[in-house]
């Protein structure tokens, strides 16, 4: 055995059981299914959790207040460290934030609309495959694992085909996007989409009927509708809980009025119902992206919107036009200045809604911005869902939460 | 003369703006007689609450309240007007300004998808009520607000620390809130887990990821120098020249017919 001493601290050997018969267990920070850096400190009698108190923080970077110190356009890659599985997600929300506040919300030419759709549903589905395989893999299901992220990668060569990086994006702008679509992805796109609905009914194969699946995810974890609203749960976790609620359909941003695509709801209120309602999501995605591959090709070239004061001009004007060039170098160095103002812009990540609160007191840096973290809050209803339930379903309920930590800690 | 630096706000800030220049602000509308928004105002005059200002802001209701009312008005807000979502709960800080923090709920009626934004303000040394027992979530929020403000917030469940560690002295969305660490952020963990006795010995973070200590014996650092793990690095041969390694050999084999070279090997 180790022999503990000041350099080496050996925890294993601290007494944590009481007089009353409860055991203090440690669930983390290290744990593989613990879904990054959580803590869960669970008090138990028996076999059945008693109390649990999720200790966060580990992965606390101090987002917030770095985005109090950089100026806007500086921000935007950092925030692709929130929600590092589906990073475009949160570019997309901040740069949304911002052009709320600059007011060019509208001005977004409808090609760079179509392209940030796009990557938002792609992201969606790489998301929601992690979820599938991470989930499926803390409950026991390896093979499952396995088909799912050779799917994703497949989706993430996509994403690196369109800017060259596979987690960290920062693909979109504030105002549109820095680049087109290359050529060709358009159709290694639909042969995905192609492809993707047999990779699911697989997994629908695998899991939907299966025994063990069923008996280790019906009615674990089950989340009321009262819950769902008092502890601000959104995405599946709401949709989850029977309450048909989608910033995409009830609060449309970019092209998603046009698009023709349903919310799955379910009322089962426990993770199979969870499970399903991110499979059906997957499908939904997959419609929504066929329809944008059908749009693309009636739009004009044009990416990023025009507003001389916030945005620089196009590379080809600011080589030529003088005042563009005397433009950008002030955007460069100075950064773009919006109204004082507040703004609040919810969109819908794959984990739920993720909105960025910003106050801009008309200086090129935020005086606060909040990053409102679907996860943070999906962590704090564990303190509430855990007890009552036994140790063993413990991860199936992290799991089915779906949380990161980049994002709950910020 | 040495540049004056303002202590109650060490934020970056712009380097040069122009003198000229005066902040454009976002639209601020009335509120729209008829409209949902209308019917949440005077849901909130006939309960009693006193408002200090309300206007619409980019396509959600602003409501400013004294801090006192802050219960009240979301128990109003939550039962009668459905606003049955709290979605974020935070503090700005005006100390600076006004000595003043500024408390906001952002709240969301899930029927008519509408947004709501509940303003307060209060004194740097003041309390205010949890909201906790309205809106669950603010647990989190709430412990997250006192975390990075200071805020104290009264007969809150469990207010603690959350993202900090328990120990953490400051809170760090504060404007007067240092950028840099200092000598006592520097040794944080070396003073912490060992004692201060041992920064001597440990020396100095380095946060270069390329960095590679020769000497070092447990982390690969001595490739193409390799010891034995944990040998003492007093007894390892400090000269540049390779120590020959111990453990294998990698043979450049031919393993083309008739070659006598597979044969010696084994």
């Amino acid at each position: 055995m180790q022999q503990p001493n000041k350099l080496k601290p050996f925890f294993e050997n601290l007494n944590f059981e009481r007089k009353d018969n409860t055991m203090v267990i440690n669930f983390g920070p290290q744990h593989p299914s613990a879904h990054g850096q959580l803590r869960l400190v669970l008090e138990l009698q028996g076999e059945q959790v008693v109390k649990a108190y999720p200790d966060i923080g580990y992965l606390h970077r101090g987002v917030e207040k770095m985005a109090e110190n950089m100026i806007y356009n500086e921000f935007l890659p950092t925030t692709d460290r929130l929600d590092y599985i589906a990073s475009t997600a949160n570019n997309y929300a901040f740069a949304l934030a911002v052009e709320r506040l600059l007011g060019i919300e509208d001005k977004v030419p409808r090609r760079a609309k179509v392209i940030r759709t796009m990557l938002l549903e792609l992201n969606r589905i790489i998301s929601h495959l992690f979820f599938l395989a991470t989930h499926a893999l803390d409950v026991g299901a390896m093979s499952i694992f396995l088909y799912a992220f050779r799917e994703r990668e497949f989706a993430m060569d996509l994403m690196e085909d369109y800017c060259g990086a596979r987690l960290t994006h920062s693909a979109v702008r504030i105002g549109g996007v820095p680049l087109d679509l290359p050529p060709g992805w358009i159709e290694n796109l639909s042969n995905f989409l192609n492809k993707l609905p047999d990779q699911i009914k697989l997994y629908e194969d695998l899991l939907t009927e299966n025994r063990i699946w069923k008996m280790r995810l019906e009615d674990v974890g089950v989340v009321s509708k009262e819950m769902a609203l008092e502890w601000g749960c959104t995405g599946p976790m709401l949709r989850g809980s029977g309450i048909a609620y989608d910033v995409r359909k009830e609060e449309p941003y970019e092209l998603y009025d046009e698009l023709d695509f349903d919310i799955p709801v379910t009322d089962r209120c426990d993770s199979y119902g969870r499970y399903r309602l991110y499979m059906e999501e997957m499908k939904e995605s997959i419609k929504i992206l066929r329809q944008l591959i059908s749009m693309y090709p009636k739009t004009e070239p044009k990416l990023m919107a025009h507003a001389p004061k916030y945005i620089s001009a196009p590379k080809e004007e600011i080589m030529t036009q003088n005042y563009a060039l005397m433009q950008h170098f002030v955007l460069v160095t100075q950064g773009m200045r919006p109204p004082k103002g507040t703004v609040y812009a919810p969109t819908e990540s794959p984990k739920g809604e993720l909105g960025f609160f910003i106050r801009s007191e008309g200086e090129p840096y935020a005086y606060r911005l909040k990053v409102r973290a679907p996860s943070f809050f999906h962590t704090g209803l564990l303190q509430d869902l855990l007890v009552g339930c036994y140790v063993a379903d413990v991860v199936t309920i992290i799991g089915s939460t779906n949380i990161v930590f980049g994002e709950v800690d910020r | 003369m040495r540049r004056y630096t303002p202590k109650d706000n060490v934020q970056k800030k712009a380097k040069y703006t122009d003198r000229f220049w005066v902040a454009p602000q976002v639209p601020r509308e009335e509120v729209e007689e008829g409209s949902f928004f209308e019917t949440v105002i005077d849901e909130l005059k006939s309960n009693n609450i006193e408002l200090l200002d309300f206007y619409v802001e980019l396509g959600q209701l602003v409501i400013h309240i004294k801090p006192e009312d802050n219960v009240k008005t979301l128990k109003t807000l939550k039962e009668k007007s459905c606003f049955k979502m709290c979605s974020e709960l935070s503090a700005i800080d005006y100390l600076a300004q006004d000595g003043e923090f500024e408390v906001f709920y952002q709240l969301l009626n899930l029927d008519k998808a509408q947004r709501a934004r509940v303003i307060t303000r209060i004194k740097e040394d003041q309390a205010i009520e949890s909201v906790e027992k309205v809106y669950r979530m603010a647990n989190f929020a709430e412990r997250e607000m006192y975390d990075m403000f200071g805020i104290y917030v009264n007969n809150h469940s469990y207010l603690k620390r959350i993202l900090m560690p328990d120990d953490w002295v400051g809170h760090p969305l504060r404007k007067t809130y240092p950028l840099q660490g200092d000598e006592h952020a520097q040794w944080y963990e070396v003073d912490k887990i060992f004692g201060k006795e041992y920064r001597d010995i440990i020396g100095p973070e380095n946060r270069d990821p390329a960095r590679v200590d020769r000497y070092d014996t447990q982390r690969f650092a001595r490739v193409g120098h390799e010891v034995p793990f944990g040998a003492d690095p007093e007894l390892v041969d400090k000269t540049d020249t390779p120590i020959e390694s111990r453990y294998s050999k990698t043979f450049l084999t031919d393993y083309t017919k008739g070659s006598k070279e597979l044969e010696n090997r084994r």
